[in-house]
């Protein structure tokens, strides 16, 4: 009498395990499908028609590509796309390996200096931006400061110099993710086996060479990983830029990011914000898809 | 105009913006059906703006209309026209909305607007606003906008004591406008108080193209966008005077927001401000007095010419009776003439219809609207190419552009002019 209704019971529980899964990603799976893929292709489709302030649905064709690529703010922003992406990932992933090497000799206090480093990644860009934007203003900060103390001499005009403002905006985003990335190669550093470096040791090897030869190839899949966030980090600078030079002076340190914002919203050229919003996702593409590959692709090797 | 002020916290709510619009109009959206009341987009929200868009507030509630405020701070209107377009591609447009320059006809074009002819004719706006006004409010010979005011932008606002101080007259030339700078600076000051901000910089080389050509010059090449004229000697030239009067701001001038460059004239420590007449604001916040505490004057050179901005009022077409009628009402209280000087008074412009006694303005005011009369009679009433009435946005922002750099870099002014002409020809293709 008990059986039946228990296989019963065990049959629906299977289904309903076989089902629930599925059940409960699919409203995600479809949001995601419409939302993020939907849309990469409505604004694909957006970069080849004649929107203005509205979109508009008429083929223009490359129009919109030709314009994008003609225009006098796009080259500034891919020039300075390129000297910020560079110098910002070269710069936290040394000064990350550094500090991380420097706080991994079993020194006093290492949690409280770890947590210090670490803080300014919890602070958001905007933040990050507008407290870099009034230190490095030469009328308040840094050199109002060194003016007031008697050094009347010093001058630290970079944010409001067009030629330099952009390394400026390298300082901050760098002073924020370098203790992430630190925090990257701490743990990377101590997944390192130790014997082998105590072997070395034994062997007399100095420790620089240590270093050099048998830690920092062992920690190749940090520096990807270190890689592939910053590239991203950076391709998608806009908050940081918008809180501390505003694209300014002029638009010396516009950037692709806040040139697609510009043209959407203040520019009324749709069209072209579209290109060049779908010229940053391919960018970005080319840089994580073979990181993914490579990253999914390794358990089952 | 004040909006176009951007603190930090605005440039951060300008970036969150994309992120906060859906929520916000949804909210909107449900509010927005109860009867007997108005719905108005605008981004007036500051001091004297918000008094004067009070004073129109007033006059609905004696005609028993409801107000319900639809504020959008910040970015010279550009969030408040980011929302207007997803309300309008939503389907569920606001009763009226204040916009600038070309938004207008470019929503006309679209047929979103309702037709304000019979308020017009009614109110006999043909006759009694100026051409160059209509060029805006008109679309296919339609008013589709009810314009609110004339700002002017070419206006040196100046400290008397400081003038008094280093017994500088009032410059009628640019060159002694340029002499008095450079007094100013010799004796320690700044000569030019400057906001180094795109919009800023393009209002005062729109004042030195100006001076520099004439009104028919700026006229060929900041409205007619004549490739000629844009790469001409004469913009060479204007691009040389622009560089010679750069030479009289302080070094710490670029990201600063207008006002605070207006601040600098106040306290004494700069000489002029190149700026709109909303500059008047700060200092009539500041308790001084036109003609005695501060001077204000044409820009020299410019005299016979006024670049104007002017908001105007668009109606929405909801395809409903009563919001209908609400809209006529709220059309026929913007262009009268007792709501007209109202409104300027508080927002420091002067009334864009050209047939009202100017007794009640200050002096500044008394002065500009009888500058602006006379300018829409000689046809020298010209659109500001820096506040999108010379050009449509696309063109405006790519001038921007390369003031912008000329005025951060150490581009020399026939590469100046040659890249604007490419630069407009580009934005306008």
């Amino acid at each position: 009498m008990s059986k039946p209704p228990s296989s019963r019971g065990a049959g629906a529980r299977e289904r309903l395990q076989h089902w629930l899964p599925k059940l409960v990603l699919s409203p995600s799976f479809v949001l995601v499908l419409f939302f993020v893929y939907g849309f990469i292709l409505w604004t694909s489709y957006i970069s080849f028609s004649d929107s203005g302030m509205l979109p508009d649905y008429t083929w223009a064709g490359t129009r919109q590509w030709s314009r994008l690529w003609s225009s006098w703010t796009w080259g500034i922003a891919l020039h300075n796309i390129w000297v910020f992406g560079l110098l910002y990932i070269v710069s936290c992933t040394l000064l990350g390996l550094l500090l991380a090497i420097l706080l991994d000799q079993r020194i006093r206090a290492e949690g409280t200096l770890r947590t210090i480093y670490l803080y300014p990644m919890a602070l958001s860009f905007i933040v990050t931006g507008t407290a870099w934007q009034w230190f490095l203003n030469p009328g308040l900060g840094l050199e109002r400061t060194m003016h007031s103390l008697g050094w009347e001499s010093f001058s630290f005009n970079w944010l409001i110099d067009a030629n330099m403002a952009i390394y400026t905006v390298v300082i901050a985003a760098v002073w924020q993710a370098t203790g992430f990335i630190m925090a990257m190669f701490l743990a990377g550093l101590r997944g390192i086996d130790g014997e082998m470096i105590k072997a070395a040791q034994i062997d007399g090897a100095p420790t620089w060479k240590i270093y050099l030869r048998i830690v920092i190839p062992q920690l190749r899949p940090v520096f990807l990983s270190a890689i592939v966030v910053l590239a991203h980090l950076a391709i998608k600078s806009f908050d940081l830029i918008v809180a501390m030079t505003g694209g300014g002076p002029g638009n010396a340190t516009a950037v692709p990011a806040t040139f697609m914002y510009s043209y959407a919203f203040s520019r009324n050229e749709m069209g072209i914000a579209a290109a060049s919003a779908v010229f940053m996702l391919a960018v970005i593409a080319a840089l994580i898809i073979p990181y993914l590959y490579s990253e999914l692709r390794e358990p089952r090797s | 105009m004040r909006a176009m002020t951007t603190t930090p916290s605005q440039r951060l709510a300008r970036g969150l913006l994309p992120l906060t619009l859906m929520l916000s109009t949804a909210t909107f959206a449900q509010d927005a059906t109860s009867g007997g009341e108005v719905e108005v987009l605008n981004w007036w929200t500051s001091g004297g703006e918000a008094k004067a868009l009070g004073a129109l507030k007033d006059e609905l509630a004696d005609d028993g209309i409801g107000w319900q405020n639809m504020p959008v701070a910040g970015g010279a209107g550009t969030n408040a026209m980011a929302v207007l377009r997803s309300r309008i591609t939503s389907n569920n447009p606001p009763t009226a909305a204040q916009v600038l320059g070309y938004d207008a006809q470019d929503w006309a074009d679209r047929d979103a607007l309702s037709s304000l002819d019979d308020v017009a004719e009614a109110g006999n706006w043909d006759e009694v606003f100026p051409q160059p006004i209509q060029r805006f409010a008109k679309s296919d010979g339609h008013w589709i906008a009810a314009p609110f005011e004339i700002h002017s932008t070419n206006w040196v606002w100046a400290n008397t004591s400081m003038m008094e101080a280093l017994g500088i007259e009032q410059p009628e030339t640019w060159d002694d406008f340029i002499a008095s700078l450079k007094t100013a600076q010799e004796a320690g000051h700044t000569g030019l108080a400057y906001g180094g901000q795109p919009w800023q910089d393009a209002t005062v080389f729109e004042n030195v193209v100006l001076a520099t050509g004439g009104a028919d010059f700026y006229r060929q090449a900041m409205i007619d966008l004549d490739p000629e004229a844009l790469d001409s000697d004469t913009m060479v030239e204007s691009f040389e005077n622009f560089r010679e009067l750069l030479q009289y701001k302080d070094d710490n001038s670029p990201g600063r927001d207008w006002n605070l460059a207006t601040a600098m004239v106040i306290n004494g420590d700069a000489l002029y401000q190149i700026m709109g007449d909303w500059a008047k604001g700060e200092f009539l916040n500041a308790d001084l007095t036109p003609g005695e505490d501060f001077m204000c004057f044409r820009t020299p050179g410019t005299q016979e010419a006024v670049t104007f901005n002017s908001d105007l009022m668009i109606m929405f077409d909801t395809g409903d009776e009563q919001q209908q009628s609400m809209q006529r009402t709220m059309a026929e209280i913007i262009g009268s003439p007792e709501f007209q000087i109202t409104f300027s008074q508080f927002k420091g412009s002067v009334p864009a219809r050209n047939d009202l006694p100017s007794d009640e303005l200050d002096a500044c005011a008394q002065r500009g609207y009888e500058q602006a009369k006379a300018a829409a009679d000689s046809d020298t009433l010209l659109g500001s190419m820096a506040h999108g009435y010379a050009a449509p946005a696309s063109v405006k922002n790519a001038v921007f552009d390369i003031v912008s750099s000329f005025v951060n870099g150490n581009m020399p002014s026939d590469v100046a002019a040659e890249q604007l002409a490419m630069a407009v020809q580009g934005a306008s293709s």
